[in-house]
């Protein structure tokens, strides 16, 4: 997963400084951190799976698990996109460029990105589930010919909470099928209404028998986004979610992330559905 | 590392050669010993400091120290504290940070120079010593302070002969023989200790206490007395199909039921030798401005312990309560390799309202809804 593989002696707990270099507000409550740090890519082999996530900390609040936003071939910065949402995301909201915080990290699970090659790919985005697979979506795009017929979902709540609208025709241009939904639309919105799912069910998928799914956004969405690909006749083995969990020290130790036998911060996030179906029926798990 | 068993015996007494040997050679020697009615570990440099003469009656949530007839100076099995006091520590520091004209720094913590022996560790303790190994050593990830103090332990395990009405280790299969992970290894008879040499270093440490091979009376006497322990298990609970059985019935009325009962005070995770869970809080020294990373016991019985920025994960006693079970005698299997639970019966004991594991696993057993 790292370049830098953990041998024994190396701790998880090892932090390295990051100097956040620039800023960059996207929609309402939500901004976008570039960070470098020497430190952590001192040999220059530093590398992120898209999916995989940063633990950042600022010393006297608290640490938090945030998924890598940026490109994978350009490692040396890591792009973070984060709501506020509490004490660690209202800290650093307050933060400056130049300022520094520290950095564990990656860690976690990706993207099956070597699964996916040659197959079609449909993937379904909700709210700041994007944020996580926009890494996978720079690797299609980046790659166009590895990958089979790719349609990228994005649903919001309204047009003007869309994150990263201004990227959408770019990946069109680079040949991917991308369709916007809203559940409330602005009076000069001229596109689909209604939840992601209805048109993940319209889809005109070639062969579903030889089409992935990948998931990411609010729990319940990424559930029936899943029930609704497995209707499709898209095989459980081929559906992909990404787990949020309480995350504390992203390495499998401290137990907060737990959910059945999955460590969502050391086997997740991303996980394979048939692997965790049973868990998805059981509510409070 | 492990060498042909080689019985010898020492007299009582000689204990306290071997306690003074361990110190000689620079480690902290912890032990049981009797602290606010219950018998606890804690540094031990005198044998005079042993509950001699002592025994412990447990029950669902209730714990007494009683009078022996005898003079015996292990004659008791566990009580509220186990050996992962030492090895993962309730409160230790992680990282330090502090800041710098370059911005903040981020400092490992020195490395201790502590070593313990532990005098006294019954087969269930071994065996939890075991499964947390595999939790902290067996993955990508090794947590280093468990690391460092597992590595620098001396070992003196002592075997039970006798079993509280609580003890299920049999079901669980970790005793109550101490069969390996020792330096040593003690059986107490009226006479002295019956002693079993782990290791090579055991043996040169032996070597302090003037110990001589055991004759054939003393090894059977010792062996009656490991015997007795097996003769007093009362309790058992059917193990081997545990995983399948919970993930099976995950939306089981019996966790409404407990859940109505359970306190989610924590006292089952904190007495239980093989619970991990753990938070990280920042503490920060107001005059330097440097910040310590803190990691400390937590419980996933505690009400946020899962709880995300969006809302509670288990906001039911119940979740709760089922998580634990689930996790202890279910997924474990699949994370780690072996059941989460090495029958000591601390839980039951130290549970306030009683509540018994083993009865509610019968419980799920007897009724499995569809």
């Amino acid at each position: 997963m790292t370049a830098t593989a953990p041998t024994i002696a190396a701790s998880p707990w090892t932090t390295h400084t990051a100097r956040i270099t620039e800023i960059i507000p996207e929609i309402e409550g939500v901004a976008t951190y570039r960070l470098q740090s020497p430190a952590a890519n001192s040999d220059g082999r530093y590398r992120f799976q898209p999916g995989q996530f940063n633990m950042l900390y600022l010393p006297g609040v608290g640490e938090a698990a945030f998924s890598m936003s940026g490109n994978p071939e350009r490692p040396s910065e890591w792009i973070h996109t984060v709501r506020v949402a509490g004490n660690v995301t209202r800290t650093l909201a307050g933060l400056q460029e130049g300022d520094t915080l520290g950095v564990r990290g990656p860690f976690g699970s990706g993207w099956p990105v070597n699964h996916l090659s040659g197959l079609d790919l449909v993937i379904v985005a909700g709210g700041l589930g994007l944020a996580p697979l926009r890494p996978l979506i720079y690797q299609i795009v980046q790659n166009r010919n590895r990958f089979g017929e790719t349609w990228l979902i994005v649903g919001a709540r309204t047009p003007d909470v869309l994150l990263y609208s201004s990227e959408f025709d770019a990946w069109r241009q680079a040949g991917m099928d991308v369709q916007i939904t809203v559940d409330r639309p602005s009076n000069s919105w001229m596109g689909n209404i209604g939840v992601v799912t209805a048109v993940l069910d319209r889809l005109a998928l070639a062969d579903a028998s030889r089409t992935q799914l990948v998931a990411c956004g609010p729990e319940v969405m990424m559930k029936y986004a899943a029930l609704s690909g497995l209707r499709r006749g898209i095989s459980a083995d081929r559906i992909w979610v990404s787990m949020e969990r309480n995350m504390q020290c992203a390495v499998g130790l401290c137990g907060h992330c737990q959910w059945g036998a999955a460590f969502v911060c050391k086997d997740g996030p991303v996980l394979r559905y048939d692997r965790i179906q049973p868990y998805f029926a059981v509510e409070s798990l | 590392m492990a060498q042909p068993a080689s019985t010898q015996f020492f007299e009582k007494q000689s204990l306290q050669l071997l306690i003074d040997e361990l110190r000689r050679r620079g480690y902290e020697v912890v032990g049981p010993a009797i602290d606010q009615e219950a018998i606890v570990y804690a540094e031990v440099t005198s044998v005079a400091q042993l509950p001699q003469g002592w025994t412990d009656e447990q029950s669902p949530g209730s714990y007494r120290l009683k009078r022996r007839e005898d003079d015996a100076w292990f004659g008791f099995v566990v009580g509220p504290h186990s050996w992962k006091k030492y090895l993962f520590p309730p409160r230790t520091t992680m990282l330090s940070a502090q800041q710098t004209e370059r911005g903040w720094e981020f400092l490992p913590p020195p490395v201790s120079a502590k070593k313990y022996a532990f005098l006294g560790v019954r087969a269930c303790e071994l065996a939890a010593m075991k499964v947390q190994d595999r939790v902290f050593l067996g993955g990508p990830y090794q947590d280093p302070v468990y690391r460092e103090r597992r590595e620098s332990l001396f070992l003196i395990a002592v075997n039970c002969t006798q079993a509280a009405s609580t003890c299920f280790c049999t079901s669980m299969k970790t005793g109550p023989r101490c069969e390996a992970g020792f330096d040593l290894g003690l059986t107490e008879i009226a006479t002295g200790f019956v002693v079993e040499v782990g290791t090579e270093f055991g043996a040169t440490v032996l070597a302090a206490c003037a110990a001589r091979p055991a004759t054939a009376d003393e090894e059977r006497r010792a062996a009656a007395g490991r015997q007795q322990a097996v003769d007093q298990i009362t309790r058992q609970m059917p193990a081997d199909d545990l995983p399948q059985l919970l993930l099976e019935n995950l939306n089981h009325p019996r966790w409404q039921d407990v859940g109505e009962r359970c306190l989610s005070c924590t006292n089952c995770t904190l007495v239980c030798p093989t619970c991990f869970c753990s938070s990280v809080t920042d503490v920060r020294d107001l005059n330097t401005g440097a910040v310590e990373r803190e990691r400390t016991w937590d419980s996933c019985f505690n009400p946020d312990f899962g709880d995300l920025a969006s809302g509670p994960v288990r906001p039911q006693i119940s979740d709760r309560y089922r998580q634990w079970l689930t996790h202890k005698l279910g997924t474990w299997h699949e994370q780690f390799g072996t059941s989460g639970c090495v029958g000591c019966g601390r839980c039951i004991t130290w549970c306030p309202v009683g509540i018994d594991i083993t009865e509610e696993v019968a419980a799920i057993r007897e009724t499995t809804a569809t």
